[in-house]
């Protein structure tokens, strides 16, 4: 087994390198063609016979005891099969604690209940569970329902909910997780720097808005297992379902199917207690399709933040030291609340050297709209802090913003302020020469009231779980006698290209071609259990324990012909041709048959294990936080209409170093959507909520961005070969949202001499800076040097 | 938390009994006939009465773009409209886009060589906005191109390689006339 030493496995993934067959080749995906013929079923898209419908009735207060639940009218009306209250549930608890392979964590003990029976504590909580027949019953019954509140006093701001004699939100208090980091001394810093730089900035709630509200199927099969085939990350949640059941865990069954994007939203369960507890009344299939509103009111969202940074440099640009608060928003339940923060305050400085940090953060509870896993999960809310003060020391120095990005960046075996030191190589300095070479000059504004602004901004973000959650992923992988072959991993494909690059890892390693691979993913029986797909650790994980099963597999073979034809092993290759030598060629069926008489398997499991690192209490020091991290630079030039507010974006450049990029289109694709929902948090997008009630109701008051409102967004792929995934991969599907909210930020700012702080950035705020420029030099907050 | 059309027609039924009401649709060049609700929209017409599951629910506003059906070939969101409104009318999905022996088209393939596709929920809503545009001849550029796929919403791909393919299946579609007439304006 790969141990999670990556100098154990550095030479076997290098040696290679330079005759890779089809690792790194731009190859479609092998999911495309369904994709794109409209045959995927998604988990919404199955129906079975007798099926009946299911749907939750939700809190419309966001603070409230309940009073009195009456189910009998909703219960009358013809086709309702159920109507479930909390008192129904087995046990009725979901313990949202970090989920899939890993053993608990005890610091978090967040629980909530499957169905409030007594208490609500946001707007969108569910309560009541009616099943029926038909979607017009279901309808007609979820009216019925009567439910009472007495509402009670809420708290709806994260500063407020901390105070003394604030509304409770829960009896033990308001305070979710708090982190500390304190490295060097920062109050010397601060004393001897030659420049402070203050700056306080404000991120909101967003939603993920993925294409696919969330949906699924639910049946018992003929062995009693309970089945549910659902949109989701973790199949894993089929332990939670069990628990919640009071069955054994080995007789639930969570299925994936390709998931019509996830990005977080689908980390914490959705409609899998919920389909579990119908199948279970009724033993009949049941489907639960969440309305989009519905989705946009009660799914977890991403922590709206406050930052305040006080930054320490010497003249010259050298950074000193960090003093840094951050306060976030948990809502109602603490989902993985506790973590994100972890994640911010690891994150919070940047990929940038810096000897002293005070770092305080805190998460509070509120009856606002839960929050939780979003891609990005913290690590990226506080790229809009440090970056926004990277922009400010540049022009408070009259520093070039590449320049002091170049020279404060971190170096394989800088160590981080939370005391993990960096075990990869760091391109940094080359992310910022590619895009600067890549944008060229600043073109011109297309009228008199209009002008151009130009902003850069980098970002770490890590890759793989927390080094102390002991992750481990599974695979399994297997020839047909036919010289096809099977790979089996749990791994839920959310639209990334999770199960094709498993196959093209596999075709490497295995020399089969890509269209002789089928890929059978995400099912929590039938497949090696992989973990989760998020904390993009897919790559780093099951794609090195498919390359470890891989490799078993070929040499088990190589031995076998090797020992038959009396051939040193170590001459021996799989080609596509079969297995070759100097003397031999066996076609790869001839192989296989003598694999068989030889008693050598043609299958083999893979279990990889991530690092490992000592677990971190309140005052955060670790040696080890995180597996590995990604570096990357976005550059972007932007035109402002003096007038209107309107910021139009003109390029986007932004590279990422992936270490080793398995299918390069694969790696561009995850840059360009990453940036492009990235530049929706910039600009357009936030979840209105007003003394705890849920004002975004729609897509038409949820705002993402659309086709004409961004530009091609160029990509450039670095390929640094050090990273800890298979062929020093790392990984790229959260890293790219990072940087654009702060680069687009930067180009306002360079357009109009002042910074906006808070998004989204509204042609509102945007006027707001524009004021500034008309009252010319008051305002300004220095110049920094071009680029 | 009702889709808003299929509420407002419920609601208009007393004591929740829907009239069945008997469509004709052609879907994707074959004739199908079904009885079902009178306030089915077309999209849970097609999905839950025809089977016909590649138009996909994403918001029931007209606003996403992940249920665009042609309907006697113009792009409509089939979420906000009634089947009983187009009785005997034409309408083609993504899996109508496909050549009759179920190969992918040239614009699918489009799709498929620019990896056009990540989740794959928006791609046939998108495919079908995309071969309206192909279908009127006009030649566009990236930036009309850009415009004429604002009611289709895409969350990962960041509507490059979209763009792209739309593109590429254009050029090879019909060569561009300069002055090519403009339909539809």
């Amino acid at each position: 087994m790969i141990g999670g030493d990556p100098a154990a496995t550095a030479e076997i993934r290098t040696s290679k390198e330079n005759e890779l067959r089809i690792v790194r080749q731009p190859l479609p995906r092998h999911d495309q063609a369904e994709k794109i013929a409209g045959t995927t079923r998604f988990a919404g898209d199955l129906a079975l016979a007798h099926m009946l419908h299911a749907r939750l009735v939700r809190s419309p207060v966001p603070s409230a005891v309940i009073t009195r639940r009456d189910n009998s009218a909703a219960f009358a009306v013809p086709g309702v099969v159920g109507v479930l209250f909390g008192e129904d549930v087995p046990h009725n608890v979901i313990r949202v604690d970090v989920p899939g392979q890993t053993l608990e964590v005890a610091a978090l003990k967040a629980t909530m209940e499957v169905l409030a029976t007594d208490r609500v504590r946001f707007h969108g909580e569910p309560v009541a569970l009616v099943v029926a027949e038909t979607e017009e019953a279901l309808a007609e019954a979820c009216e019925l329902v009567e439910i009472d509140y007495a509402e009670l006093p809420g708290v709806f701001d994260p500063a407020m909910a901390l105070r003394d004699g604030a509304p409770a939100v829960h009896e033990a208090g308001n305070l979710l997780s708090e982190w500390d980091i304190d490295t060097g001394d920062i109050d010397a810093a601060l004393g001897e720097a030659d420049v402070l730089v203050e700056g306080r900035y404000e991120t909101q709630t967003l939603d993920h808005a993925y294409l696919e509200p969330e949906a699924g199927v639910g049946w018992l099969d003929d062995e009693g297992v309970l089945n549910l085939r659902v949109a989701t990350q973790v199949v894993e949640h089929y332990r939670d379902v069990a628990r919640i059941l009071g069955i054994p865990e080995a007789k639930v069954r969570v299925t994936a199917p390709y998931v019509g994007g996830g990005f977080g939203g689908k980390e914490d369960m959705t409609v899998e207690p919920y389909l579990a507890l119908a199948v279970r009344l009724t033993r009949r299939p049941v489907r639960m399709q969440w309305t989009r509103q519905e989705s946009l009111l009660a799914r977890p969202k991403r922590h709206p933040m406050r930052m305040r940074y006080r930054t320490a440099a010497r003249r010259d640009g050298t950074i000193l030291g960090q003093d840094i608060e951050i306060t976030a928003d948990a809502g109602a339940y603490a989902y993985l609340s506790a973590l994100v923060l972890l994640y911010s305050s690891v994150h919070a400085c940047g990929p940038y050297k810096t000897p002293a940090v005070r770092l305080r953060a805190r998460c509070a509870y509120t009856n606002n709209p839960p929050t939780s896993a979003f891609r990005g999960f913290g690590g990226m809310q506080v790229v809009f802090g440090y970056e926004s003060q990277m922009d400010l020391l540049a022009r408070c120095l009259g520093l070039s913003p590449a320049v002091i990005r170049k020279q404060n960046a971190l170096s394989c075996g800088d160590v981080l302020p939370v005391g993990q030191p960096i075990a990869t190589t760091v391109q940094l300095a080359e992310t910022i020469d590619a895009v600067l070479v890549r944008v060229g000059e600043k073109p011109a504004p297309t009228g008199p009231r209009k002008v151009i602004g130009r902003g850069i901004a980098s970002n770490m973000q890590s890759y793989g779980r927390l080094a102390w959650l002991n992750d481990s992923a599974a695979a399994w992988v297997g020839f047909q006698l036919d010289g096809s072959l099977s790979v089996r991993c749990g791994v839920p494909d959310v639209g990334g290209g999770q199960a094709s690059s498993l196959a093209q890892i596999a075709s490497e390693v295995l020399a089969v071609p890509m269209d002789r691979i089928t890929v059978h993913f995400g099912d929590s029986t039938l497949t090696p259990l992989a973990g989760t797909t998020t904390a993009t650790r897919q790559l780093l994980m099951s794609g090195n324990a498919v390359y470890e099963a891989s490799v078993l597999l070929r040499d088990a073979i190589l031995g076998a012909v090797g020992r038959q034809t009396r051939q040193p092993v170590d001459g021996l290759r799989l080609e596509l041709e079969g297995v070759t030598g100097p003397d031999i060629s066996v076609s790869l069926p001839d192989a296989l048959v003598t694999c068989r008489r030889g008693n050598v398997p043609i299958e083999s499991l893979g279990t990889f294990f991530g690092p490992k690192g000592a677990q971190a209490v309140r005052q955060l020091r670790s040696d080890r936080v995180f597996p590995d991290f990604t570096f990357g630079t976005h550059v972007c030039d932007v035109e402002v209409d003096l007038d209107t507010g309107q910021v139009r974006l003109l390029r986007y450049v932004a590279a990422h170093d992936v270490g080793r990029a398995i299918n390069p289109r694969s790696v561009a694709g995850q840059i360009s959507g990453g940036v492009v929902q990235g530049l929706g948090m910039a600009l357009l997008e936030e979840v209105v909520v007003e003394e705890g009630v849920n004002m975004t109701a729609g897509f038409f008051q949820y705002l993402i961005p659309t086709a004409a409102d961004v530009p091609d967004i160029e990509t450039i792929v670095l390929e640094s070969g050090e990273g800890m995934g298979p062929f020093g991969a790392r990984g790229i599907g959260e890293p790219p949202i990072g940087p654009p909210a702060a680069a687009v930020a930067s180009a306002i700012h360079d357009a109009l001499g002042r910074r906006p702080t808070a998004l989204p950035i509204t042609p509102e705020r945007v006027l707001e800076c524009a004021s500034g420029l008309n009252r010319s030099a008051e305002s300004d907050q220095g110049k920094a040097a071009p680029y | 938390m009702i889709r808003p059309g299929e509420a407002c027609a419920a609601q208009s039924c007393p004591d929740g009994v829907i009239q069945p009401v008997t469509v004709r649709l052609t879907v994707n060049g074959r004739f199908v006939t079904r009885v079902a609700g009178a306030h089915f929209t077309l999209l849970r017409w097609l999905r839950d009465a025809a089977g016909v599951t590649d138009p996909k629910y994403g918001c029931g506003e007209g606003i996403c773009g992940s249920c665009t059906v042609l309907v006697n070939g113009a792009p409509v969101s089939s979420c906000v409209v009634l089947a009983a409104q187009l009785d005997g009318a034409s309408v083609v999905t993504a899996l109508g886009l496909c050549e009759p022996d179920g190969s992918l088209s040239l614009l699918q393939r489009a799709f498929h060589e620019h990896h056009a596709a990540q989740c794959g929920f928006c791609t046939p809503g998108m495919l079908v906005t995309a071969a309206a545009m192909l279908a009127d001849g006009r030649h566009r550029t990236r930036d009309e191109i850009r415009s004429g796929l604002r009611g289709n919403l895409c969350r990962c791909t960041g509507y490059g390689p979209i763009v792209d393919a739309i593109e590429a299946a254009q050029e090879t579609s019909q060569p561009a006339a300069p002055g090519a007439p403009e339909a539809g304006k």
